[in-house]
């Protein structure tokens, strides 16, 4: 049980402010999830939680209680790191077993622990091999049941699945998903930059820039009604349409956004004439990009299957009730 | 490649063939690359040794060094029968000298290299913690190791006089000892001067080598451990030592190698004293100061022999891993 409150945190290395006064609020037994373009803060912000670096100012609360000062093995948490750094020496039952102490446990104790968290992640059969005889994947997922061992209240995980390949990240990730249903009372905080990750995983997501949280709320929210041109643009893929100038100016906005899947062609009654200048056939979906006089052409989630030919003049619709409108600043026009 | 049977496709049997080729050429370029060093390794390294392997057989002497006869293993050891049915054994092998000199070196290779360790571990440890000023600290660590032994020798050898030194006048005046002691000349007190001017000398070498073993140990390892609560010292026993041993078993063996011959310090500062001499410093008195050359040449032999099986006992008893193949 953790509900844990950040309350204007600020982070500065020297005279560099890397975070720049964070509130936050991340629910009991919740998955929140840090998103965010490279260098925005949130390994710091999440290092801050860990206790892994001091806070420069603000208030860090677990339920309730200010932690500012506690040792991050104090806290109850467990942290799952990019680099999984497991011990190199140590065989992965060692591994696992390590951070549990004696006194708390005893060694009956901590075998059935590790062994129940191994068999819960299909590692049982490797408990005696040392990291260095394992797959990467097998490697990450000793580095969860470290974490899982330890029984902890808050599950930190700092990008676990970016030295993953593909199709490895996806079956992880279906493992973290799966293991967050299971241990309903512990809050975990995901760190990625990985928008797939955070739209699939998450309970609610927390966009970060440059130090600032530009907006929370679960990943529908999101989606569907983000407060800023660069929330709009970063969630979600394919990324959303922007237009400027003079086509946007006919819907009264700065800028328009528009994803693909909410533009259709319509030959009949176009709102937008173009030719199509390239396409890509993913397979499930066919996506123009068609070029409306627009800075970039814009893409469409093409509807069907009947084939358009590159060089096509066709005419595209966007659904009204979906265009997100934007002043110059960047906030939305509701 | 001889073996190619007639039926086999051609691409398979040209590739392989190529690649050897491929290999060959690399081969030659090696030995290019290495030809100038195998020269330079023969003329300063290889040829002496033989040399003086060589002059361990005969009766060289110094006056003329071409003149010598072959004796076999006489400088070793000769066992003659006087007339009188007594026998006498003679060479380095019965030489007391030699043994005490062989003693010496031992006594004072590990025990000087097993405290380097141990400081330069720590010091290593200190300096690889983050705090203002390690740049100039790390820099500044380094000044006895820069200094020429010579001139270190000396320095300490006017700090250990005996009438106007600045050991004995600290330690009177702490009254910690009731009277001077002549700590370079007194044979109980000789090897632990020679001891102390060593490790003041080269623990800041070995802290260096132990700071490179513990700057590989990636951050996070420890930030784990943190996040666990594990204990430091536990973390230090369990994580970080075994983790820098194969960068601390090497920087021990280039220790041990040149403790074993030992010969600059001991020579400035205990000049003459059998509680401190050397294998190296007693050879090279046998070959230039007394004369006895062909023993002289025996002894280093023996020298060289002994350093060679304590290093390779090292190496296998330590199982280090010079290559670096276990990484
Ligand atoms: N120890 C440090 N000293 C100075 N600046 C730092 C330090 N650690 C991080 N920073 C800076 O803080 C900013 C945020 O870093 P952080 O690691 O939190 O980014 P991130 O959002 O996790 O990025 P990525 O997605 O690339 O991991 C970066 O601009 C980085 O240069
Ligand atoms: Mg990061």
């Amino acid at each position: 049980m953790a509900e844990i409150q950040l309350k204007d945190v600020r982070k500065s290395y020297g005279s560099v402010d890397v975070i720049k006064g964070v509130d936050l609020e991340i629910r009991d037994g919740e998955f929140m999830v840090f998103v965010g373009p490279s260098g925005c803060g949130k390994s710091t912000l999440l290092r801050l939680i860990a206790g892994l670096e001091d806070i420069t100012s603000g208030d860090l609360l677990f339920d309730g209680k200010r932690v500012n000062d506690l040792a991050p093995s104090k806290r109850g948490i467990a942290m799952v790191f990019q680099s999984y750094a497991l011990y190199p020496h140590m065989k992965v039952y060692d591994n696992m077993a390590f951070g549990m102490k004696l006194a708390k446990a005893g060694p009956d104790e901590i075998r059935r622990r590790v062994e129940k968290a191994a068999k819960m992640l299909h590692i049982d059969h490797l408990l005696d091999r040392l990291p260095k005889q394992l797959s990467g994947g097998q490697r990450q997922r000793v580095a969860i049941g470290r974490a899982i061992v330890r029984d902890p209240k808050v599950f930190l995980f700092d990008e676990p699945l970016s030295n993953l390949d593909a199709a490895l990240r996806v079956a992880t990730r279906l493992e973290i998903a799966k293991l967050h249903h299971e241990m309903k009372n512990v809050t975990m905080i995901y760190v990625t930059h990985d928008q797939v990750e955070a739209m699939t995983l998450a309970d609610r997501i927390c966009v970060l820039r440059d130090g600032l949280v530009m907006q929370v709320g679960t990943p529908s929210e999101l989606y569907e009604r983000p407060n800023s041109l660069f929330v709009a643009g970063f969630i979600g893929s394919p990324k959303m349409n922007f237009v400027n100038g003079q086509i946007a100016q006919g819907f009264n906005a700065h800028t328009i956004g528009i994803r693909s899947e909410h533009m259709v062609v319509d030959n009949a009654d176009p709102v937008w004439r173009g030719k199509v200048v390239h396409a890509e056939n993913l397979g499930s979906d066919n996506f123009l990009f068609v070029d409306i006089g627009s800075e970039e052409p814009v893409l469409v989630r093409q509807e069907g299957k009947t084939a358009i030919p590159w060089g096509a003049e066709i005419g595209v619709r966007p659904l009204i009730e979906n265009l997100h409108r934007f002043d110059e600043t960047g906030n939305p026009i509701r | 490649m001889a073996s190619i049977t007639a039926g086999q496709p051609e691409p398979q049997a040209t590739r392989p063939a190529r690649r050897s080729e491929l290999q060959a050429e690399r081969v030659r370029a090696a030995r290019l690359f290495l030809l100038p060093m195998l020269v330079a390794l023969t003329l300063v390294a290889a040829w002496p040794l033989f040399r003086t392997i060589y002059f361990s057989f005969t009766d060289t002497s110094l006056s003329n060094i071409g003149a010598g006869k072959w004796v076999g293993f006489d400088n070793y050891l000769s066992v003659r029968t006087l007339s009188s049915g007594k026998v006498i054994t003679r060479g380095v092998l019965v030489d007391p000298a030699w043994w005490n000199a062989v003693w010496n070196t031992f006594r004072f290779a590990i025990i000087s290299v097993s405290i380097e360790t141990v400081l330069g571990l720590l010091v290593a440890l200190v300096l690889n913690a983050e705090f203002k000023g390690r740049g100039l600290v790390r820099a500044a660590i380094l000044i006895p190791w820069a200094i020429p032994t010579i001139v270190s020798a000396k320095l300490w050898a006017w700090l250990f006089n005996d009438q106007f030194g600045m050991v004995n006048d600290m330690l009177m005046s702490l009254g910690l000892i009731d009277h001077k002691i002549a700590w370079t000349a007194d044979v109980s007190t000789a090897m632990y001067a020679v001891l102390i001017v060593d490790i003041w000398k080269t623990t800041p070498f070995m802290a260096l080598l132990c700071l490179a073993g513990l700057q590989m140990i990636p951050r996070d390892m420890y930030e784990a451990a943190k996040i666990d609560g594990v204990h430091p010292i536990k973390v230090f026993f369990r994580v970080t030592l075994p983790l820098v041993k194969p960068a601390l078993m090497v920087a021990v063996i280039f220790r041990l190698l040149d403790a074993l011959r030992i010969f600059d310090l001991i020579y400035v500062l205990t000049p003459n004293s059998s509680a401190t001499k050397t294998m190296s410093v007693i050879s090279r008195e046998n070959l230039i100061d007394f004369d006895k050359f062909a023993y002289g040449s025996a002894q280093s032999t023996l020298l060289f022999l002994i350093i060679a099986l304590a290093v390779i006992l090292y190496i296998w008893l330590g199982r280090v891993d010079l290559g670096g193949q276990k990484q």
